[in-house]
């Protein structure tokens, strides 16, 4: 594999645009928020052969995205799907994204900015031109495959070869350039098959796992035994002798080890006899919710107050009340991590499965005590990542023993070390409260939550969010204790902490989707004794699990049908239509949810819906689930799912559909089996007889999903919509069956079996 | 150390290895084929999955010295982007993968278990699937691609 600079990258493109270190530095340029250059030329290129190379900070984590936006530049600058080639995420060559995560990549790169807004001024610079040479005004040409030509007169036509190709625009994103028009697309929006595919079914395709560089050398890590352990000593001859060791490495608590092959790098790292200090203690797994109920300090925080829910509560003709429980879960990417790195004559490049290029670039400098224009990192693709696996870990990992040898080094953790180390995804406790009036109607909502912090993502400057960067001696973000919690001064729901139905009003304005006017939402973060990091809808399937829930047992106590009852508390117009779209396509039948079993034994079957505006902003979902309960042996079977999802335009039906699906089932998977568990010294969920996830020829549901499209809506992100709404919809859909109420993630079979046994 | 002979997808092999090291590694590493892949090394999730004896192995917990004498097809032995396998072409067809890491051990153990049960009903090939993982959960079409191939194939 050649190591190329933009410009040689260029040269060999056959392409003359600006290289990033030569661009303007614009306020835009390092801003992780995704805004990104400001700079035409470094988006995209017009080559002397008329194909078009586009750059692009948002990268392929096995979503589609990497077609999609293929498909928006192909689209926006009227060429064919295959004339355009796109980079991503790549230090040297592409535009400062920040981070592929949270569905921002469809909200920043499929709107009036970034890539979108790049093929937009890209086409009306051309037409300019255009318009110049033939003397005609631009609303007389047109443009088809990349041939601009005068309407009615087609002898007069100029490629964008001809008129750009191989030069640079020299001009600034216009923010008002003109997008196409969606009833004129012919790309976007049609189900182009994925670009990687056939190369992955057939084992062509290059992973971060295949990279192999000239003279490179394999490591393993060797990570303490628990939490607290710190480094007392590393005996280097338990593997004096092994073939094939080149070095044993110690960095403060860091230690790996560097041999000529793979296997001989495990054997070593199995045999290294290292020894550590004890580690901390931890929380009892059984006492993990009370334990964050009452541990301080805490970080507090309003996000609605409309300081009369004491009042409204003492008013209420009713009050009920639930608490919902979340177990930590994890990412489990199925291949474990992997990065290569070299490290050598003061520069670093390292091939990186990062969802954030650049913010790695950074704190992989400080980690290797360099300047981060000295580092080069190439994001790869790695095995899905739903949110923070172990790719910024090990990047760090393999840039360690590289540096420490001066030769490349890869490194693909054990599976071990993969699962006992990662980020995991937010335990929680949520106490709801909500109270009727006389015709049932909620009048008042009161949410309170706790959930577990420490570490995250890296970003720009902390290294020590994730194991290798604490073990090399940096801290994770320092945890921000504040209470009393300060009144909210503006609206926002990036988590999802508050439910549909409230009205979202701080400072006289409405930014929720609901009628209720009545509103508290306080949430505590308090300190985890694990590491923590998003994971697939972080807070948000937390949240949605038990807001969906307890409308639901809100709605079954007054007696409502759960979609009538969801449609009386909606105001937002797109979310009420999500929800009709589902009820309808399953057929649903309105009437109250059955309180009780039909027969206290065998299989009974019921029906449930949940639904989410993700991220208060980014994308409508509604889920039907119906499912049978096995009241004997407490297994839930869930028979089918109806998602209706609005992501406004849709880009590419089909890869819309494989996210709904896989969500869904990944959520299915997460509701019934997954959490992870430890004992008094040590996480013990560490290969998949002890984490278990929906493996492929399970017992799944049908799936049918309705797509509504709004072309001229903004675009929002698809990835985590379905995964949000999951949980909720089964454990509505168990209490449908058995009239029992599951308020605990996992619904394994001994709970369900323990709830069910509770029935008086 | 010890030599060892072998042949993967049609070509010889002879090398000169621990005989212990896990067949997986000499296939990544040594012959850098990119069908079978590291995925836990426990032999729990199916993604080093090779075919051997028209069985479906995981190289992960196969010693190399068990593959003396053998004749082993991995994923790229089937078909190329080119000239896929029916399998492999279903798969395509159905886009039945998200980021793709899975699919060899999916693709390689429903292909063994079709070779030798190409009546299977989708419940069999279900049960033969109940130690193969997705993480993506890209089931749905996976299972779709598979009963594709299956049908294809008994015509």
């Amino acid at each position: 594999m050649k190591n190329l600079s933009r410009r040689d990258f260029l040269k060999t493109s056959g392409a003359l645009i600006v290289t990033f270190s030569l661009a303007p530095e614009s306020a835009l340029a390092q801003r992780l928020d995704g805004a990104s250059s400001n700079q035409l030329d470094g988006w995209l290129a017009i080559n002397a052969d008329g194909t078009v190379t586009a750059y692009t900070g948002k990268c392929e984590l096995g979503h589609g995205l990497y077609t999609a936006q293929t498909q928006l530049v192909a689209e926006e600058l009227s060429v064919p799907f295959d004339h355009v080639k796109l980079i991503q995420c790549d230090t040297a060559l592409t535009p400062d994204q920040g981070t592929t995560s949270g569905a921002q990549s469809h909200p920043t790169n499929f709107n009036q900015g970034s890539l979108a807004l790049a093929g937009a001024t890209a086409r009306e610079a051309l037409f300019e031109m255009a318009s110049k040479r033939f003397g005609v005004a631009a609303d007389q040409l047109a443009v088809k495959d990349g041939v601009i030509s005068v309407k009615g007169d087609t002898a007069k036509k100029v490629s964008y070869a001809e008129l750009v190709g191989d030069k640079k625009f020299n001009l600034t994103l216009n923010t008002r350039a003109k997008r196409k028009s969606p009833s004129d697309w012919t790309v976007l929006g049609t189900p182009v098959p994925r670009i990687e595919i056939p190369a992955m079914a057939t084992g062509q395709f290059e992973y971060v796992h295949n990279v192999r560089l000239p003279g490179m050398l394999h490591g393993q890590v060797v990570r303490p035994p628990t939490y607290g352990s710190t480094l007392v000593s590393v005996d280097e001859n338990s593997v004096k002798g092994f073939a094939g060791i080149v070095k044993v490495v110690v960095k403060k608590d860091f230690v790996g080890i560097v041999a000529e092959k793979p296997w001989q790098a495990m054997q070593a790292a199995n045999k290294l006899k290292v020894t550590w200090s004890p580690g901390s203690a931890l929380p009892k797994q059984s006492e993990i919710h009370d334990y964050l109920r009452n541990k301080k300090p805490t970080r507090d925080t309003f996000l609605v107050n409309s300081k009369d829910v004491d009042e409204k509560l003492g008013q209420a003709a009713k009050v009920i009340k639930a608490t919902y429980h979340y177990p930590y879960q994890m990412h489990g990417s199925f291949g474990t991590s992997c990065a290569v790195a070299d490290v050598q004559s003061g520069k670093a490049t390292i091939y990186s499965p990062t969802q954030a290029v650049y913010p790695l670039r950074s704190t992989a400098a400080m980690l290797l005590g360099m300047q981060q224009e000295s580092v080069h990192i190439i994001f790869r693709m790695g095995s899905g990542c739903y949110g923070i696996n172990g790719a910024d870990t090990v990047s760090y990992d393999a840039a360690l023993l590289s540096q420490a040898v001066g030769k490349p080094v890869r490194v693909q953790l054990t599976r071990k070390d993969e699962m006992a180390w990662e980020n995991y995804g937010l335990a929680f406790v949520i106490d709801q409260r909500a109270g009727v009036d006389k015709d049932g109607k909620i009048i008042v909502w009161d949410h309170e939550s706790w959930s577990p912090t420490l570490g995250g993502r890296p970003g720009g400057n902390t290294p020590g969010n994730v194991v290798t960067g604490l073990l090399a001696g940096f801290q994770p973000a320092a945890f921000a204790a504040r209470s009393p919690a300060p009144d909210p001064t503006n609206f926002g729901n990036g988590n999802n902490a508050v439910p549909s139905y409230v009205s979202g009003t701080v400072n006289g304005r409405s930014g929720g989707t609901g009628k209720i006017r009545s509103e508290r939402v306080l949430t505590h973060d308090v300190q985890s004794p694990f590491f923590t990091g998003p994971l697939r809808s972080p807070a948000r399937l937390q949240n949605t699990f038990a807001h969906e829930s307890f409308l639901d047992e809100v709605a079954a106590e007054v007696k409502s049908d759960p979609v009538e009852y969801r449609l009386r508390h909606l105001s937002d117009p797109r979310l009420i239509d999500v929800v009709k779209a589902a009820a309808k396509t399953a057929n649903w039948e309105p009437r109250a949810t059955r309180a009780a079993a039909a027969r206290r034994t065998g299989v009974v079957s019921g029906r449930g819906i949940a639904c989410v505006l993700y991220e208060g902003d980014n994308g409508f979902c509604a889920i039907v689930a119906e499912v049978d309960v096995n009241q004997d042996t407490g297994r839930i079977s869930v028979k089918r799912f109806v998602i209706a999802n609005d992501v406004g335009p849709i880009s590419n039906p089909d890869g819309l559909k494989n996210q709904l699906e896989g969500g869904a089932l990944h959520g299915l998977s997460r509701a019934l089996n997954e959490e992870v568990t430890w004992d008094d010294q040590k996480i013990t969920s560490i290969d998949w007889r002890t984490y278990r996830p929906l493996p492929v020829g399970a017992d799944i549901p049908s799936m049918e999903t309705v797509l509504i499209n709004r072309p001229e809506a903004r675009a929002t992100g698809a990835g985590e919509t379905a995964v949000t709404v999951v949980a909720a919809a089964i454990g509505n859909a168990v209490f449908d069956a058995t009239g029992v109420r599951l308020r605990q993630i996992p619904f394994t079979p001994e709970r369900v079996k323990a709830e069910l046994a509770k029935r008086t | 150390m010890s030599m060892i002979a072998f042949k993967v997808n049609g070509r010889a092999v002879i090398l000169d290895v621990d005989p212990s090291t896990p067949l997986l590694y000499i296939l990544s590493d040594d012959l850098a084929l990119r069908g079978p892949k590291f995925g836990c090394g426990l032999g729990q999730c199916g993604s080093c999955t090779v075919i051997m004896k028209g069985q479906a192995v995981r190289s992960c917990v196969t010693p190399v010295s068990s593959a003396a004498g053998s004749e082993i097809t991995t994923l790229e032995g089937l078909g190329s982007s080119e000239k896929p396998h029916a399998i492999q072409k279903a798969f395509v067809d159905e886009q039945a993968m998200q980021c793709g890491f899975c699919v060899n051990g999916v693709i390689m153990t429903a292909k063994a278990y079709l070779d030798r049960n190409p009546k299977a009903s989708e419940a069999d090939i279900r049960q033969a699937m109940a130690n193969v993982l997705c993480r993506c959960h890209a089931h749905t079409r996976m299972i779709r691609a598979i009963n594709r191939y299956a049908k294809g194939a008994k015509a």
